[in-house]
């Protein structure tokens, strides 16, 4: 694990421009070689450092995924000290994507979160001085990976925990039957074959599922916060320009976290609108306020709304309070209305340097304004999109991938090879598996056999 | 009054079968060495189950052969039965079992020891372990003697402050009610090593002379001629057998009529028993859908009339023990002769050992067997070999030895010992050895001979039978790649017609065909493609050839394993100087002090953030 080939974006994707994905390792001119079609006559290991290299990166039946630049740095002269090649393709989400796919097939691995600094390191790249530097990297981009990874996984859980399940149960019947013979009998084959078949038809379905909703899978996640009644649902449905959110004059009918996607300016935004914060004594509710709070939490940019015509109350600085600040824009909302009791200078004092927007959300007053707003924090990079939240889709799906293999080879092998053997790939789809929850599988199985076999002497 | 006794390199205290493993390894290396017992009688006491072998446990008796270990060719001496078993189900997982005469299997390790140069035999109580500095200094008897010592290894299995229950009776004792050592746990405690409780139990005993076999079945032994010991002779004499028979439902319903006698469900049984061996009780109780439970009944020997009913351990009262094997086909009118019974002991949590068995706490000092929190002869054996190598190569300034998970079972249960957290006592299982198609019962000495050697245990006799298979296994390799075939052999063609198998294109090896699941490597020693060669030989060459892709498979992860294992943490390393490193981390890294970064992270709640950060950390130091 301390020296394979990894691949990782290292340019947040966006619509336009450019994407570059890095790979390291001193096997990656041969692999990158299988999935590159180079322009010129000179095969990729011909090539010297610091060349570019023009070409296309292919798939498995010759046709071309996408037009590349490829720079090529030669260990140990390169960021990391060994082989680096930098993959420049089209910005786009979907170009990046299959490129980086295609080099997975090519038998590179992703990289860990902070995998590339830390390699840099280990070989010398980087100065001693900047270690702790490195495990800050390392430390925050696995933290954040860990909680991107869970909150990809939410309405995935249930299939997943039923994959697990189902798995477990297999390995379980069959080390059952190595380890404890004389209790537990043969593997009834048939059974086992109609559990492996079910998890691959749900791993097919699985992996269906998530190509078709992988274009929208990606981009900013924009929220939008204020107490309740503020007009937060109006500007949601502006901004989707569907009724999504339910919409009421009575504080706190946004029970639920809705989500949607809309295009900003060519940027894709997945907005979550949240139930208002306030202090609650409805139980009911204080589920949608934990939940808001979650939300928050992950979000990449927020629109924080005040009601011109309530004022700036203390519930309103309890929610700015909780916001990170860099990643703010202040919406002034009902601006049509008579009665107005917050000043310029009153927002100008409580937010200074934050980027503010007033209008009417119902009269689509100040709304190209807001999109304006938008399309500059993300290009002026204020938003951190390091593409990571694509690199765990991926690898979720990877893993997923490499599962279903490990069940088809078992399935065809079945009745061939002794259980022995049959238990290498059995094992193999589970532990695969064990790498989308993050668990260590290994232990779960022994305790399954004793859960679900009477062994013992 | 304590007086000067003697003087020994290293002192075993326990003459299990731990004990007589470390005693014998640390004296064939040249150290003089005490082995301290209770009872001279009862060395290498079988206090449970006849048996030695089955799945991992074989693997294990294989490897403390392979290294010059005494338990193989023990057993081969006094077995009254063997089988191998797991047949069909894959070379990995194939294991010899032998039933073993245990008055026999005792009566052959005295001799050995006995015989053994440099080995003293004594008879007494240990009470107190004396160290100076946090090293090992002396033992002292409860007698009064010392022996001034340099090293210690305790394998008292389950004696210390043992405490015997059946049903309402309950009182202190050992195994097959002998004396329990009560002194050494507070000895062990005041030292500064933590204790825990575990809770095992036996079955009862029978009077062969009252069983009626009709109602039973059957197991004879196999006809091949086994053996643990890749040097012993084969065996000559002749296999007694076991029978099976079932509990019923009247035998359940006898259970659950008492189940308020029982000491499992009354609370007075606290230590934490193993899920793999559970009293009869408890399974009646968690699987009541089943009506039925197999049971086993085991000669003990071939001198005694006393059986084993293996699958009715318990620790119902006397009374109930006996309405419960009257209500078995073929027991109506059994005469039980010894009771069944759980027994509870101290163990010393394990973790705090280093891999060599050393403790962390004492210097000099090593624990080996059920000590450890462990079950089963065969795992107390190859823990007391190690403990016994480990110490003798103290004395002898040399560095500890080590087996690795891609090594050895004996590798993938102590690194498990001592790296994770266990709450029932430990058995090792195939499933527990992630590369287990490399670590078979018929290769442990082609992994393991080299070693003994090396460290001193393997005797030029088994070494120079090592070397001649060796080189034969090379030569024949070599003839089954070179004999090639085409279609235009008919011998061939007819040979692969007549086993229904894929007819010829290319030229074709016979090491390629035998990857074929329909060839077998006696047809072609049948069609002489190949040489009559001893069936070990022929099937190690089959089992090479026929998994050859697996086998590479697991190959190619031990290498990715390897590689993190061979990152290794220096032993003065303080956890409070890492940057960044986990609360969670610190702490159990500092408790389990793990040798290399492979073994690190393997310890629960040790992240791969954490890992990484090591990394980082190690590489500064050594940059600075």
């Amino acid at each position: 694990m301390l020296n394979d080939d990894i691949a990782a974006l290292s340019t947040p994707p966006g619509e336009g421009g450019i994407g570059i994905i890095r790979l390291s390792g001193n096997g990656i001119m041969d692999r990158v070689s299988k999935i590159f079609a180079p322009a010129g006559k000179m095969d990729l290991s011909q090539r010297k450092g610091f060349t570019l290299n023009l070409g296309w990166i292919i798939d498995k039946d010759g046709s071309k995924v996408d037009e590349v630049l490829l720079g090529i740095m030669r260990a140990p002269r390169s960021y990391t000290g060994e082989d680096v090649i930098e993959i420049n393709c089209h910005g786009g989400s979907m170009p990046i994507r299959r490129c980086l796919q295609r080099c997975l097939e090519a038998g590179l691995r992703l990289a860990e979160p902070g995998e590339f600094t830390k390699r840099a390191f280990l070989n010398g790249r980087l100065d001693l001085s900047q270690a702790e530097a490195v495990i800050d990297i390392i430390r925050a981009k696995t933290d954040r990976g860990l909680k991107l990874a869970l909150q990809q996984l939410e309405g995935k859980t249930n299939y997943i925990e039923d994959l697990e399940d189902k798995l477990l149960k297999v390995n379980a019947m069959v080390e059952a039957s190595l380890d404890f013979p004389e209790e537990v009998g043969d593997l009834d084959y048939e059974e086992a074959a109609s559990i492996l078949s079910q998890v691959k038809e749900s791993m097919d379905r699985v992996i269906e599922s998530g190509q078709r909703n992988e274009i929208y899978r990606d981009g900013v996640k924009l929220v939008i916060c204020g107490k309740p009644n503020v007009g937060k649902s109006s500007l949601l449905n502006a901004l989707v320009k569907k009724e999504k959110a339910i919409v009421t004059d009575i504080p706190g009918t946004t029970r639920d976290v809705v989500e949607d996607y809309i295009n900003v300016r060519g940027i894709p935004v997945k907005i979550m609108d949240t139930a208002g914060i306030r202090i609650t004594e409805d139980f009911v509710e204080k589920i949608g306020v934990e939940k808001s709070k979650e939300v928050i939490e992950q979000a990449d940019l927020i629109i924080f709304m005040l009601d011109i015509a309530a004022g700036i109350s203390q519930d309103d600085m309890e929610i700015f309070k909780n916001i990170k600040h860099d990643r703010l824009i202040v919406l002034v909302n009902k601006e049509d209305l008579e009665e107005k009791k917050i000043t310029s200078e009153e927002l100008e004092n409580l937010f200074k340097g934050i980027r503010i927007v007033r209008g009417s959300v119902k009269n689509d007053i100040g709304i190209g304004e807001l999109e304006s707003a938008v399309e500059e924090m993300v290009f002026n990079g204020s938003i951190p999109g390091d593409g990571l939240d694509i690199m765990i889709n991926l690898r979720q799906k990877n893993a997923l991938l490499k599962s279903r293999v490990q069940v088809e080879s078992a399935l065809q092998t079945f009745r061939d090879v002794p259980l022995d053997c049959l238990g290498v790939d059995i094992w193999g789809a589970l532990e695969m598996l064990g790498e989308i929850s993050g668990k260590t599988l290994k232990e779960e199985v022994i305790n399954r056999i004793f859960h679900d076999f009477c062994v013992g002497k | 009054m304590v007086y000067e006794a003697g003087k020994y390199d290293v002192v075993v205290i326990g003459a299990g079968h731990a004990g007589c493993e470390a005693a014998l390894a640390a004296a064939r290396m040249g150290c003089s060495t005490l082995l301290v017992t209770l009872s001279v009688e009862f060395i290498a006491l079988m206090p449970c189950n006849p048996s030695i072998g089955g799945p991992a446990k074989a693997q294990l008796v294989r490897e403390i052969d392979a290294l010059g270990g005494e338990m193989g060719i023990n057993i081969d001496k006094s077995s009254i039965q063997m089988r191998l078993i797991n047949t069909g189900k894959g070379p990995a997982v194939q294991a010899l079992r032998a039933q073993a005469d245990k008055h026999e299997y005792g009566k052959e390790m005295i001799k050995t020891i006995l015989g053994q140069e440099r080995l003293n035999l004594l008879m007494a109580e240990v009470e107190q372990i004396e160290n100076e500095a946090g090293k090992v200094k002396a033992i002292i008897t409860r007698t009064g003697a010392r022996y001034e010592c340099q090293t210690v290894v305790i394998t008292t299995g389950t004696y210390l402050k043992g405490r015997i229950i059946a049903g309402e009776v309950m009182y202190d004792g050992g195994p097959g009610n002998q004396f329990p050592a009560v002194r050494l746990s507070d000895c062990l405690l005041a030292m500064g090593i933590k204790l825990g409780r575990f809770k095992t139990g036996t079955p009862p005993r029978i009077d062969r002379k009252s069983v009626d076999f009709s109602k039973m079945i059957e197991h004879p032994g196999d006809k091949e001629p086994w053996r643990f010991s890749f040097i012993s002779p084969p065996p000559v004499r002749e296999q007694l057998s076991c029978w099976l028979t079932h509990s019923t439902s009247e035998t359940h319903r006898i259970v659950m009529d008492n189940i308020q006698r029982a000491p499992l469900f009354t609370g007075v049984i606290k230590g934490k028993g193993p899920r793999y061996c559970p009293s009869f009780e408890d399974k009646v109780v968690r699987f009541a859908h089943k009506s039925s439970h197999q049971l086993f009944i085991e000669p003990e020997g071939r001198d005694t009339d006393e059986m084993y009913v293996q699958g009715l351990n318990t620790s119902l009262p006397e009374d109930v023990q006996v309405q419960v094997l009257r209500s078995i086909p073929g027991l109506e009118k059994v005469h039980m002769m010894r009771t069944g019974y759980a027994i509870e002991y101290d163990y010393v949590i394990p973790s705090q050992a280093k891999l060599s068995l050393e403790s962390k706490v004492i210097e000099g000092l090593f624990t080996a067997g059920q000590i450890n929190g462990t079950s089963g002869y065969e795992e107390a054996a190859a823990q007391g070999l190690m403990a016994g190598i480990n110490a003798a190569l103290k004395v002898q300034q040399r560095e500890p030895f080590v087996l690795k998970r891609s090594e050895a079972y004996i590798g993938v249960m102590i690194d498990d010992l001592v790296t994770k957290e266990a709450d029932e006592p430990y058995r090792l299982l195939t499933s527990r050895a992630e590369y287990r198609l490399l670590l078979r019962q018929d290769n442990a000495d082609l992994r393991l001979t080299d070693k003994g050697r090396q460290i001193g245990l393997v005797n030029d006799y088994r070494w120079g039978l090592f070397q001649a298979k060796k080189d034969l296994l090379k030569d024949q390799t070599k003839v089954l790649q070179m004999t090639t075939y085409t279609a235009a052999d008919t011998e061939a063609v007819n040979y692969l017609v007549e086993k229904e198998s894929a007819p010829l294109h290319d030229r074709i090896s016979l090491w390629e065909l035998l990857r074929r699941p329909e060839l077998k490597i006696a047809d072609f020693v049948e069609r002489e493609w190949i040489q009559t060669l001893k069936p070990d030989i022929l099937e190690q060459l089959e089992i090479q050839a026929k998994y050859e892709g697996y086998i590479n498979k697991q190959k190619e992860q031990v290498q990715r394993f390897e590689r993190m294992e061979s990152k290794q943490i220096p032993e003065d390393i303080n956890y409070d100087e890492v940057y960044s490193l986990s609360n969670e981390a610190v702490q159990k890294l500092k408790e389990i002090r793990p040798l290399s970064i492979g073994q690190a992270s393997r310890i629960s709640g040790v992240t791969p953030a954490d890992i990484n950060i090591l990394l980082i950390f190690l590489e500064k130091k050594r940059r600075n």
